[in-house]
């Protein structure tokens, strides 16, 4: 481009530059999802040291769906989840949260307030504070130091904790000490965090992993709940927990998708037959 | 009234924290009695020497303070804070040696004695504006905090955490330990600053003068402990349990965890620059041996000892162990270093919440039991 062009390009007065637009605070307000899909992974490519943990990605996940991904181990799940929220940075593709915010340029901090919230494969809680306070910690407010430092509950945002403590069931547990909590209770809690948040879209990393019968079905009744208000992304190993849950299903494979559709339909689908099984 | 509240409120919940301020008011009252007032034939009269080194202990206890809300509260480890001490005591030892005037063995109006030596003909200009008072009591704190800044605006942006964090926060204070040896840096090197005599007009050797040290490190002691008390109990304090435990979680709920490692490190990093100008005036001499690497371990052994993550836990850790210092230096000397060696095995095998942590379990024992 010569340097006229670059002049033009400049001075072109329909355009408004990153630069000089005041950028607002990121919000889930702000997202657009008129077309659909929530979340468009295009073409994404993520490599380490050569191997490519995801290959050619392209996944798309409808606003307000439930969807379940599975695949063998190294498929790609949570190098997938990392790229989402920002903890690994694509080498190709893109990654768009809604139409209009680009996922691969925000910071983690603000990914998770732009309404993207996400359980850990393990769970990952604050264990030295109470289950009340696990749960005002992630509460959407404003989450800078100064504004943390004076803050107080008000009676709003005390209901709200008090509401998430039922839904996923921990109201009698309220200032236990989050660490005493038995390992279901724990990914629950972790659950409930992503609630206070507020998000549009929750990625759930092996939410039954070690957890009895009871607990699983408990688990798969708070994620249907969920989903149509949120849309919810489930990785997965237990079969019989994602036939009870999922309307669609993604089968991932070497870092991209192998197929998609229907519990019975994948199952039935030959190539996923053989990565599963082998040849 | 509404200040009354708000003491309260940060106190509330926290018997330890009553029981410790209540000791420390107690002994504002006592010692300056027990020195100025009764006489020196009483057997109750507390010496001089004694009341310094009480007011000695209680800027180490400062300073223990502040690394156990790095740490403890945190969960960085600094084995650094030695060195915010020192830039403290240096900045007070600055305006202290401003204020010998003419009275130094050169008798040079305006030039330390070190720098007359040196053949220097004027004050380097980081030395201006510490003849006066307060904007030498601002340097205290800020030349720490700004040193603090800087390193953790580098480091916590580039995520280094753990072990590693706390081999550069060594390397930190050896850098400038040999910095500060060198006569080129203008701040005395070797023999450091000293020969002080008068601080805002009172004279350094009166006992009244003591005292008066004394009773500003208490309440130094007293403010900074309600004030990280305050920063513990408020939601950003919960935030900073958050940090230490799931770093992780913390970062993917919204919270930028960079600023808020970075913002209670430089607080720390301040206080422990009040604790270290508090320090220099009631032993006389700030030399770069402060900055030894080996100090900063030593105060890590206090806030083990007297039990991390519950601030006045790092004041009983400080008070003990350098009483303890000061006992076997004088009578058995070559045991101390055995002793402290042994005394933070012990600790750390079977008391990893400290002497604090040792003493509540003890005590929700005996309720338990006398429930029963």
């Amino acid at each position: 481009m010569s340097g006229l062009d670059t002049l033009r390009e400049t001075m072109r007065r329909d355009r408004v530059f990153d630069f000089v637009a005041r950028r607002e605070p990121i919000s889930s307000e702000r997202l657009d999802t008129r077309h659909g899909p929530i979340l468009y992974l295009e073409s994404v490519t993520v490599s380490f040291d050569g191997f490519k943990a995801l290959n050619d990605l392209t996944l798309y996940i409808d606003d307000g769906e439930l969807r379940c991904i599975i695949g063998p181990n190294g498929a790609g799940k949570t190098t997938m989840m990392d790229v989402i929220t920002g903890k690994t940075r694509p080498d190709e593709g893109t990654v768009f949260f809604g139409q209009n915010i680009d996922l691969t340029r925000l910071p983690e901090p603000e990914i998770a307030q732009a309404g993207i919230g996400r359980k850990f494969q393990k769970p990952t809680i604050f264990e030295q504070l109470s289950v009340f306070e696990n749960l005002e910690l992630a509460m959407a407010t404003d989450k800078r130091v100064w504004p943390s430092l004076v803050m107080r509950l008000s009676s709003e945002q005390r209901d709200r904790i008090e509401e998430v403590l039922n839904t996923v069931g921990l109201h009698a547990l309220i200032y236990e000490r989050a660490g005493k909590l038995s390992h279901g209770q724990k990914q629950w809690l972790e659950i409930g965090m992503l609630l206070m948040q507020n998000p549009r879209l929750l990625l759930v990393d092996e939410p039954v992993a070690g957890m009895t019968h009871q607990e699983v079905e408990h688990t798969a009744e708070l994620l249907t709940s969920l989903a149509g208000k949120h849309s919810v992304v489930v990785v997965e190993h237990d079969m019989e927990f994602v036939r009870s849950i999922a309307r669609t299903v993604t089968v991932l494979h070497e870092g991209h998708v192998l197929a998609e559709g229907d519990m019975d339909e994948v199952q039935n689908d030959p190539k996923v037959v053989e990565v599963y099984l082998g040849s | 009234m509404a200040s009354r509240g708000l003491l309260l409120s940060v106190l509330e919940h926290d018997r330890g924290g009553k029981i410790f301020l209540g000791i420390l008011v107690a002994s504002l009252v006592v010692v300056p009695i027990l020195n100025l007032a009764v006489p020196e034939s009483s057997p109750f009269h507390l010496s001089t020497f004694t009341v310094t080194l009480l007011g000695k202990y209680l800027s180490f206890a400062l300073l223990a303070m502040a690394l156990d809300l790095v740490w403890g509260y945190c969960g960085i480890l600094s084995l650094g804070h030695a060195a915010f001490f020192a830039l403290g005591g240096y900045a007070m030892g600055m305006y202290l040696m401003r204020q010998i005037g003419d009275r130094g063995v050169y008798g040079h109006p305006e030039l330390p004695d070190f720098m007359v030596f040196l053949n220097w003909q004027e004050l380097p200009w980081y030395w201006y504006g510490f003849d006066q008072f307060w904007f030498a009591f601002l340097m205290m704190m800020f030349v720490p905090g700004l040193l603090a800044f800087i390193f953790g605006w580098l480091a916590f942006r580039s995520r280094v955490t753990g072990v590693y964090l706390s081999i550069i926060t060594q390397a930190l204070t050896y850098a400038l330990m040999l910095a500060f040896f060198r006569n080129e840096m203008g701040f005395g090197g070797n023999n450091g600053l000293t020969d002080f005599k008068d601080i805002l007009g009172f004279n350094l050797q009166e006992d009244s003068t003591r005292v008066g040290l004394f009773i500003a490190t208490a309440l130094a002691l007293a403010m900074g402990y309600l004030a990280c008390r305050f920063i513990v109990r408020s939601k950003a304090g919960r935030v900073i349990v958050a940090v230490r435990d799931a770093e992780d979680r913390a970062r993917f709920l919204g919270y930028k965890v960079e600023s808020y490692k970075l913002w209670v490190f430089t607080f720390s990093a301040m206080l422990a620059g009040l604790a270290g100008a508090l320090y220099v005036p009631q032993v006389g001499i700030i030399n770069p041996g402060e900055f030894s690497p080996l100090n900063s371990i030593e105060l890590v052994v206090w806030v083990a000892i007297g039990g991390r993550g519950t601030l006045y836990g790092a004041v009983v850790g400080a008070l003990l162990v350098n009483y303890a210092k000061t006992f076997f230096t004088g009578a058995l000397p070559e045991v101390w270093l055995f002793a402290l060696g042994g005394l933070f095995v012990v600790v750390t095998l079977f008391l990893p919440r400290g002497l604090v942590g040792l003493f509540s379990k003890v005590r929700s024992k005996a309720s338990v039991e006398g429930a029963t």
